[in-house]
C-alpha cells in the first residue's frame, strides 16, 4: 500500500511501469508534502535519507533503464539538498525544488511541474506509469512508500507506519507504529490521549477528516497524521477558514467547482452565514465533478466537521 | 465491422463511430446534445467547465465526455437527475463568476450560457459576481477583454499561443490564476481575433462593438460608401439562420442599402488591383533574386512581422490590403468620375476581421490627407446592425452591388479563404508571362485548411516555389525555416487566421474547421461561376491603370506601403 495518502496498491504501479514498452522510463519520488501539520516524510528525510535513496536505487534496478527524480518542497529541499546529493553520489537521480503551492504535490502537476509548466493536473487516463515525465513510462511513489520498499528488501519491516501527531498535545511529533493501531490505541501509546473535551482531524491538516472522541476505534488510513482540537479552545468558523484559505491558495483554479465552489465555501464560512442546502449543492459538485482529487478530498473536512460539531 | 470502428450506446440508441474519438464528439456527431463550455473542436481538451458530465454503466460516478475517449460496448447516459443536479450548481458557480454584459454582448443573440441557464432552470444570480471590479483590458484599436466576463476556460489563452503570439497569458493575481495580458515589452497583440471567436462567453470583442457601430451614420452631409470583404458574403446568413456557406452577396447589398448607404462597393474589386500590384512585384523580386515575396493583405501577419520578426521586413510586398487600395480609389478615381470632394466621402468596411480596425488608421496609408477607409464594421457588427433595423438576410429582396467598382473577378472573391491570394496571384501571374497554351486557372495545391501548402509552379519558364500558410502559428514555423534556409521558398501567402479571412476575427460565432471549410467552399463555387477569372481582366481594373494609374507615382500612392519595426502597442497594465 502507497503512503502517498491515496492508498493505492505500490505493487500494481511497479508492475505496470515495468510491463510498459519505451526506450527510457522515469521514478519520480514525491515529497511535496503540502498538507498543514503533516511532516512525516520530512522525518524520514531527517532521521532515515540512507533507506529513502536505498528505496530509490531497488526502484532503478527493478524498472530498467530509468532514472529518478526527487521532488522536494521548498524547505526540505533547502534543508536536505546536501545531504541527499552525498547519499545519492553517482546514482541517476536528481532532486528537484517544488514549484507552486499544494495543488504542485498531485502527481501528475508533480510531471508538470517538473517539464517547467505551471503545476496543473493531466487529464487521467493515460496515467503516470503509462505516459508520464515527458511522456515516458513514470512510477510516483511517497517518500515513506520508498522508506517502506527498503525496509522489506532488508526484511526489517513490520507493518509500521509512520504518524504525524500534531495540535493540542503533550508530545508533538513523528511516531512510527505498526498500521494496524486504532486512533485511540496511538493516542494511548504516545501518551497524548487528552483529558479535556476534545475532537480529531485524521489524515492531514487540511483535507482530513474530523472525528469525534467516541469514534476513534479506527485506523487512520490515508495520510498517516492525527491532530487534536480542544473543544473549548477551537473557534470552528476559524478552523474553517483556515481550510478554505489553504485550499483556494492551493489549487489550480482550473476547474469550476474547485475554483469557484471552495471561494463560495469560503465566502459563507467568513460571514458566518452557513445555507446548508447551498453548501450541501457545492459540495456534490466538488465530490463527484472535480478534475482532481484536491477538490473531491476538499468537501471531507468541512461536511465532517459541519454535520458532527455545528448541527 | 470495420476494425477501426467501434459501436458505443448513447441514451439507449447504438451508434458506431471511430476508434478514438471522445464521447462528446461522438455526441455532437450523431446530433445528441450534451452541454459544453470550454471544449473547442479547434483546441486541446481542457475539461475545467465541468458541464459535458456524463454516467458510463460500469464506471462510478460522472465522467466528463470532452476527455474520455468512446471505447466498445460504452453504455452511455447523458441526462439523469444526478447530472442535471450537478450541471445546475456548476452552472450557477459560473455565472457567479461571469458579469452579464447582455445588452452589449457578443453573444447577445445566441448565447450558450443563458441558454443552459433556462435548460437548467438556474437562478443566474444566486450568488454576487465575483469579478464586478475586474478590469477591462483595451488592445489597441482592435480588441477589447473584460475579464469580469472571463470564465477561466482559458481557450484564449490556448488559441493565443497557438497563433504563434502568446500574449494572453495565466497568471497569479489577488489569489486567483487568471487570464491577462502579458506584461512583457516583447510580446504584444496582434489583433487578430481569434481570442474572440474561440471565447464561449464573449469576454473578447472587437473595439467598439456593438455600443459605436452607429458613428457612421451621424456623419453630417457626407456620403455614405459602403464596401464588403470577400469573406463576409458567405458567412453573415448565419446570424440569420442560413445553413453555413450560403452565398448571401446580393441580400447583403440590399440590406446595406436598407441602413441608408449611398452606394455598395465589393472589397473583391480591391482585391484585384492588390493582385495585380502583388503579382508584378512578385516579378521583380523573382527577377533581382530578392525572394521570398510575402503577402501583405491580411494586417495580423504585417504587424506580425514588424513587431516579432523585423528582419523580414524587406520581404513583405508592399501592395496595399483590398480595402485600403479601395478606399484610395473611392476618393480618387470615382470621387472625380462622379465629381464628388472626396472630404465629403465616407468610406466604411464591413470586414471579417478585428485587426482590419487597426490597419484603417496608420497613417502612413492617408491619400492626399485622408484616410482611404473611414470605420471598419466586423461582419458581428453589421449583423447586429441589421438585426436592431428588422432587416432580415433571409427574406430582403437581392440587389446588386454599384458600378464600376462592385464588380469583381473570381479572383478576387476566393480572397476570403487561405490560398486564395496565392491562387489569384499565380492567375494573373501565368497569363501575363505565358506566351501560348492552355492557361491554368485553378491551383488547387494551394487550397485546402492545412497549415502549409507547398507547390512549384511553372511561371515564365522558371519553377518558383510557393508556401501558403494557414493560421499565424504554422508562420512562425516556415519563418524560422527560413531563417535557415532564406530559398526555401520564393512567394509565402500568410492569413493570419485559421482559414484565412473566412475564419477571421470578427466573424459570426461558433465557428469551427467545417464551418471554416463551408464558407471558403461557397466562394471557390463563387468563383467557378464567374465569366472573368482573372484580376487583370476586370474591365474596372484595366479602365483605371488604363486612364487612372497613369505615373508610378499615383500608383504608389493609391496602392503601395512602407513598414516599419514596431515596438508594443498594447499598453503595459499597472498592476
Amino acid at each position: 500500500m502507497g503512503r502517498g495518502g491515496a492508498g493505492f496498491p505500490t505493487y500494481l504501479k511497479w508492475e505496470a511501469v515495468n510491463k510498459e514498452k519505451a526506450d527510457k522510463k522515469y521514478i519520480v519520488c514525491n515529497g511535496s508534502e503540502g498538507e498543514p501539520n503533516v511532516f512525516k516524510d520530512g522525518f524520514i528525510l531527517e532521521n532515515y535519507p540512507e533507506k529513502l535513496i536505498q528505496g530509490i536505487e531497488i526502484a532503478l534496478e527493478t524498472i530498467g533503464n530509468s532514472s529518478a527524480y526527487i521532488y522536494l518542497k521548498k524547505d526540505y529541499y533547502k534543508k536536505f539538498k546536501k545531504l541527499l546529493e552525498k547519499l545519492i553520489g553517482n546514482l541517476p537521480i536528481t532532486l528537484f525544488e517544488k514549484t507552486g503551492g499544494y495543488i504542485a504535490g498531485e502527481e501528475t502537476a508533480v510531471l508538470e511541474s517538473i517539464e517547467g509548466r505551471r503545476p496543473e493536473p493531466r487529464i487521467k487516463p493515460p496515467f503516470p506509469t503509462e505516459s508520464g515525465l515527458w511522456g515516458y513510462p513514470t512510477l510516483i511513489n511517497n517518500i515513506e512508500t520508498f522508506y517502506s520498499v527498503a525496509k522489506i528488501a532488508d526484511n526489517e519491516y513490520k507493518n509500521t507506519r509512520f504518524y504525524s501527531i500534531g495540535g493540542d498535545v503533550k508530545n508533538k511529533g513523528v511516531y512510527e507504529l505498526s498500521e494496524n493501531l486504532t486512533i485511540k490505541e496511538i493516542l494511548e501509546k504516545t501518551h497524548n490521549y487528552p483529558l479535556f473535551d476534545f475532537f480529531v482531524q485524521k489524515g492531514g491538516g487540511a483535507s482530513g477528516e474530523i472525528l469525534l472522541s467516541n469514534e476513534l476505534d479506527q485506523m487512520v488510513k490515508g495520510v498517516g497524521a492525527i491532530i487534536i482540537f480542544n473543544k473549548a479552545k477551537t473557534d470552528l468558523f476559524v478552523l474553517m477558514e483556515t481550510w478554505a484559505d489553504f485550499f483556494m491558495k492551493g489549487n489550480c483554479d482550473k476547474c469550476v467547482p474547485c475554483r469557484e465552489g471552495l471561494f463560495r465555501i469560503a465566502e459563507m464560512i467568513k460571514k458566518k452565514e452557513i445555507d446548508e442546502k447551498v453548501m450541501e449543492e457545492i459540495f456534490f459538485v466538488l465530490e463527484k465533478t472535480s478534475f482532481c482529487a484536491l477538490g473531491r478530498g476538499a468537501v471531507v473536512p468541512f461536511r465532517s466537521l459541519i454535520n458532527k460539531l455545528m448541527s | 465491422m470495420n476494425k477501426n470502428k467501434i459501436q458505443i450506446i448513447i441514451d439507449g440508441k447504438k451508434i458506431e463511430c471511430e476508434k478514438g474519438k471522445t464521447i462528446l464528439e461522438v455526441a455532437i456527431e450523431n446530433g445528441i446534445e450534451i452541454p459544453a463550455l470550454c471544449y473547442h473542436s479547434d483546441l486541446k481538451v481542457n475539461a475545467s467547465c465541468r458541464m459535458c458530465l456524463v454516467e458510463i454503466k460500469g464506471i462510478k460516478g460522472m465522467q466528463t465526455s470532452c476527455s474520455t475517449k468512446a471505447e466498445h460496448k460504452m453504455d452511455v447516459v447523458t441526462n439523469s437527475l444526478e447530472i442535471r443536479k450537478a450541471r445546475k450548481t456548476n452552472l450557477e458557480l459560473i455565472f457567479a463568476q461571469h458579469r452579464e454584459e447582455c445588452n452589449d454582448c457578443i453573444c447577445k443573440f445566441n448565447c450558450n450560457l443563458l441558454k443552459l441557464a433556462k435548460s437548467y432552470k438556474v437562478d443566474i444570480a444566486k450568488f454576487f459576481d465575483r469579478k464586478t471590479n475586474y478590469s477591462v483590458h483595451k488592445f489597441g484599436p482592435a480588441l477589447v477583454f473584460d475579464s469580469s466576463k472571463c470564465i477561466d476556460c482559458r481557450n484564449c489563452v490556448e488559441v493565443c499561443k497557438k497563433q504563434g503570439v502568446g500574449f494572453l497569458e495565466i497568471k497569479e493575481k489577488d489569489g486567483f490564476f487568471q487570464v491577462v495580458p502579458s506584461k512583457d515589452k516583447n510580446k504584444d497583440c496582434v489583433y487578430c481575433g481569434q481570442c474572440a471567436v474561440h471565447c464561449p462567453v464573449g469576454a473578447f470583442e472587437a473595439v467598439g462593438e456593438f455600443e459605436d457601430i452607429e458613428r457612421c451614420f451621424e456623419e453630417k452631409d457626407k456620403l455614405l460608401i459602403f464596401q464588403f470583404a470577400p469573406a463576409i458574403r458567405t458567412s453573415i446568413g448565419e446570424e440569420f439562420g442560413l445553413p453555413y456557406g450560403s452565398i448571401v452577396t446580393e441580400q447583403l447589398v440590399a440590406g446595406i442599402k436598407k441602413l441608408g448607404a449611398h452606394k455598395v462597393f465589393d472589397v473583391s474589386v480591391g482585391a484585384d488591383f492588390t493582385t495585380v500590384e502583388e503579382a508584378n512585384e512578385l516579378m521583380e523580386k523573382i527577377e533581382n533574386k530578392a525572394t521570398p515575396c510575402f503577402s501583405s493583405c491580411c494586417p495580423s501577419w504585417v504587424k506580425f512581422i514588424e513587431f516579432y520578426y523585423p528582419e523580414f521586413i524587406p520581404h513583405l510586398a508592399t501592395t496595399r490590403s483590398p480595402q485600403v487600395i479601395m478606399g484610395g480609389l473611392i476618393k480618387t478615381f470615382w470621387a472625380e468620375k462622379e465629381n464628388i470632394d472626396p472630404k465629403k466621402i465616407i468610406v466604411v468596411s464591413i470586414m471579417p476581421c478585428t485587426a482590419k480596425k487597426y490597419e484603417i488608421q496608420k497613417k502612413e496609408l492617408e491619400v492626399d490627407g485622408l484616410k482611404p477607409v473611414d470605420y471598419v464594421l466586423t461582419t458581428r457588427e453589421l449583423a447586429y446592425l441589421f438585426k436592431k433595423w428588422k432587416i432580415d438576410l433571409k427574406n430582403i429582396k437581392p440587389e446588386k452591388q454599384d458600378n464600376p467598382l462592385g464588380i469583381p473577378s473570381g479572383a478576387g472573391v476566393i480572397y476570403g479563404a487561405t490560398g486564395g491570394v496565392m491562387e489569384s496571384a499565380l492567375r494573373t501571374a501565368c497569363a501575363k508571362t505565358q506566351k501560348s497554351g492552355r492557361l491554368k486557372i485553378e491551383f488547387k495545391d494551394v487550397r485546402g485548411s492545412d497549415g502549409v501548402k507547398t507547390a512549384l509552379i511553372k511561371i515564365n519558364n522558371k519553377e518558383i516555389k510557393v508556401a501558403v500558410v494557414n493560421g499565424l502559428g504554422n508562420a512562425k514555423k516556415v519563418l524560422e525555416e527560413l531563417k535557415k534556409n532564406p530559398k526555401l521558398y520564393d512567394a509565402v501567402e500568410v492569413m493570419a487566421c485559421p482559414g484565412g479571412c473566412v475564419g477571421g476575427g470578427g466573424q459570426p460565432v461558433p465557428v469551427d474547421a467545417k464551418i471554416r471549410q463551408k464558407r471558403a467552399q461557397a466562394l471557390y463555387q463563387i468563383d467557378s461561376k464567374k465569366e472573368i477569372r482573372l484580376a487583370h481582366e476586370n474591365p474596372v481594373v484595366k479602365e483605371v491603370y488604363k486612364d487612372f494609374f497613369v505615373s508610378k507615382k499615383i500608383i504608389h500612392k493609391i496602392c503601395h506601403t512602407k513598414y516599419s519595426r514596431k515596438k508594443r502597442e498594447v499598453e503595459i497594465p499597472k498592476d
